[in-house]
């Protein structure tokens, strides 16, 4: 049974839809990640399945109740929030220790749960500051200490990593994972824009965009393949490069004449009803290879930029198309200002018609 | 001349005698006392710096050494003299305060005022953080916020003359134009009261005066510490299942708890004060007498200056630590 099953969930203000056919089922023990571009409704989605906004249309269940009337404190979750959103005048241990109080739970299973909690987070030297005495990270911590003490079925984690500088990032990050493995049996639901932190988090990741869900999936499954341009750009940095063109040749691999002169072979079968149909194909910047002969481009390199482990190649942008950047690896010079021609290997070439993936 | 073209004229002259203070005084210090050439240029910018804020601060130290600080020890001098008749001073130690000791009144005044400094802050604040919160999210709110805030712009002696209004008693037989005698007759109340000269219980109609003027003040600055306590904190509180009054309770009025105190204090030092209610509607008669109108009392009716200034300083003693502290309030809650 899923632990928590969101069907054809709505959200509007009046007239204005935020979200609507919201359809999702999380098993317990996953780490799901909410990303997409800002406004896409992704705090919304969490803050709806936390309670503190109104859910317009379609049910929440959480272990097969419906909680869309619940109030938050009885749906069993816990959540994080991105400015921590400790209470400044109660030192860490009361702010770990305020939910179970107020519950009236026994002084001593209280102390038992902030006592577990901040083991777990080394946070039991500074049980006894205020919140203001902390750095950021530590107070990030005491926030995860608030949920776990909690020992909710579902955390709920909103944009928790976007308040701490980068370096920290990274290091509250893999805490973040670690503590996931060490309780495998919760499940987490985590809203970010950082694709890097979804892609390493997350056992499935859920693209929120145009007011829906673009897709759901493993992290590889969206970056390898993806069912949309949108999921097929938003995911992998730099995005992916789409070039327009006509299906010439079609079969187990599909050929493909592009507009700008160039042809690409893609290992994604068409029939032959798909025959001179108009596609873009899709090609990541870091599968282009560097060719001498059918090249899917070749162009004046406009711009370099070395990073050291790989090279980037900014094409000049012909005739309104988009920029393409290609992603070598290690270091390549003198490449500004010359002719290039790449390629890719058939598998790694994507076909989306009017902006879906052709991949059956 | 009329009043209005002379108020003009007067208007006129000031604001352009505090420019041409300004201008022509750090002109001075820059071009004829440490002009910033020959061979002390640099010298003379580090001096004329060092100069300049005192040149601007004082008219302002000016103004109030004579007007604040000079009364201060004028009053204590005339707190331990006494006039001789026909002219002249003696000095008599702690005599008027040991007379002003033993008068029933001055004692009737330290009561009525501590009990003033009990109820109005408490009841001020009371009411300004519960009508703050209760307007915070309604749509009308602010129409409410608005109507109870206006009192603080009606003077203390008007407020008197429409609390006198509501007090008002008039004979048996007559409409009651006094509200509150007219709600007292319709559920039941025999005959009208004289509510002002009921001892003990008209002191607290005098105070009700002064919680309405001042419920708007509390109101205002705690809304706005209301608003500026973050939301997540709240909405944290509320998925970590507190009700509506734990909320309230122990997270947002623990989060506002400076402004409170500096409201509190605020209003505090404005009840110690406190002299326009009590003269415009009792003048201190039945046993409603507070410290400065025996103050005023003393000085302007009885023409006892050493027993006033006496009792003057006692007010400025009361005052100031709790002056202190607010001070000292404010300061940490800008941090």
């Amino acid at each position: 049974m899923s632990e928590l099953k969101l069907t054809d969930v709505a959200k509007s203000y009046g007239p204005v839809d935020v979200l609507k056919h919201i359809d999702l089922d999380i098993e317990q023990g996953e780490l799901i990640v909410f990303v997409g571009p800002s406004g896409c409704g992704k705090s919304t989605l969490l803050r709806m399945i936390a309670g503190l906004e109104k859910i317009t249309g379609g049910t929440l269940e959480i272990e097969g109740q419906v909680m869309n009337d619940v109030p938050p404190a009885q749906r069993g979750i816990a959540m994080v929030f991105q400015s921590y959103a400790l209470y400044p005048h109660l030192t860490v241990r009361e702010n770990m220790s305020f939910a179970l109080k107020i519950a009236k739970r026994p002084a001593a299973e209280i102390d038992a749960a902030v006592e577990r909690a901040a083991q777990i987070l080394q946070l039991d030297p500074y049980l006894d500051r205020l919140p203001k005495a902390l750095s950021g990270g530590q107070r990030q911590r005491v926030a995860i200490g608030r949920a776990i003490v909690r020992d909710p079925k579902v955390y709920l984690f909103d944009e928790p990593l976007s308040n701490l500088d980068a370096a920290l990032r990274v290091a509250t990050r893999i805490e973040i994972a670690r503590l996931k493995e060490a309780m495998p049996d919760s499940t987490m639901i985590y809203v970010t824009h950082d694709q890097v932190e979804a892609m390493t988090l997350a056992s499935r990741i859920v693209v929120l965009a145009n007011k829906g869900i673009a897709q759901v999936g493993t992290p590889l499954e969206l970056y390898e393949t993806p069912d949309n341009e949108f999921v097929a750009q938003f995911i992998g940095s730099p995005s992916m490069n789409l070039l327009p063109g006509t299906i010439t040749g079609t079969g187990q691999m599909t050929t493909i004449a592009l507009e700008g002169g160039g042809s690409a072979i893609s290992a994604i079968p068409t029939g032959t009803e798909d025959e001179g149909k108009q596609v873009n194909i899709g090609v990541r910047p870091e599968d282009f290879t560097l060719t001498d002969s059918d090249p899917i481009l070749s162009g004046e390199v406009d711009f370099t930029e070395a990073l050291g482990e790989v090279t980037l190649l900014y094409f000049a942008k012909s005739n309104g198309a988009d920029q393409v950047i290609a992603k070598l690896p290690g270091i390549q010079r003198n490449l500004r200002g010359q002719q290039v021609s790449v390629t890719a290997r058939p598998e790694k070439v994507h076909l989306f018609h009017n902006g879906l993936s052709m991949r059956k | 001349m009329t009043p209005a073209l002379q108020g003009l004229l007067t208007i006129i002259i000031g604001v352009s005698g505090c420019v041409g203070y300004f201008y022509l005084s750090n002109q001075f210090l820059d071009k004829v006392l440490f002009p910033p050439r020959g061979p002390n240029a640099g010298r003379n910018i580090n001096r004329a710096n060092m100069i300049r804020p005192w040149l601007f601060l004082f008219p302002a130290l000016a103004a109030l050494g004579l007007y604040l600080a000079y009364p201060v020890v004028e009053t204590l001098r005339l707190s331990l003299t006494e006039r001789v008749p026909g002219g002249g001073y003696r000095w008599v130690g702690l005599d008027n305060y040991t007379q002003m000791a033993a008068e029933p009144k001055f004692w009737e005044a330290m009561r009525n005022n501590m009990f003033w400094l009990i109820v109005v802050p408490a009841m001020s604040t009371g009411f300004g953080l519960l009508v703050a919160q209760l307007t915070d999210r309604i749509r009308w709110g602010n129409f409410a916020k608005s109507l109870i805030f206006m009192p603080m712009a009606i003077s203390f002696v008007g407020a008197s003359v429409i609390w006198k209004l509501v007090y008002d008693a008039r004979p048996a037989e007559q409409d009651q134009i006094g509200i509150l005698n007219a709600l007292y007759i319709f559920f039941g109340g025999t005959e009208p009261q004289t509510w002002l000269t009921v001892p003990f219980w008209n002191s607290f109609f005098l105070m009700i005066v002064l919680v309405w003027i001042q419920t708007g003040f509390a109101m205002v600055i705690l809304s706005a510490a209301l608003r500026g306590i973050p939301e997540e904190t709240v909405e944290a509180a509320i998925l970590d299942g507190a009700n509506p009054f734990q909320i309230f309770f122990k997270i947002k009025v623990p989060q506002i708890k400076t402004t409170i105190l500096v409201v509190w204090t605020t209003i505090t030092i404005t009840v110690l004060k406190v002299f326009d209610i009590v003269f415009a509607m009792t003048n201190g008669q039945w046993e409603t007498q507070v410290l400065a109108n025996y103050m005023y009392d003393k000085l302007f009716r009885a023409n006892d200056w050493g027993v006033g200034s006496a009792s003057a300083m006692v007010i400025m003693l009361l005052v100031t630590p709790i002056l202190i502290w607010n001070v000292r309030n404010a300061r940490k809650e800008m941090e």
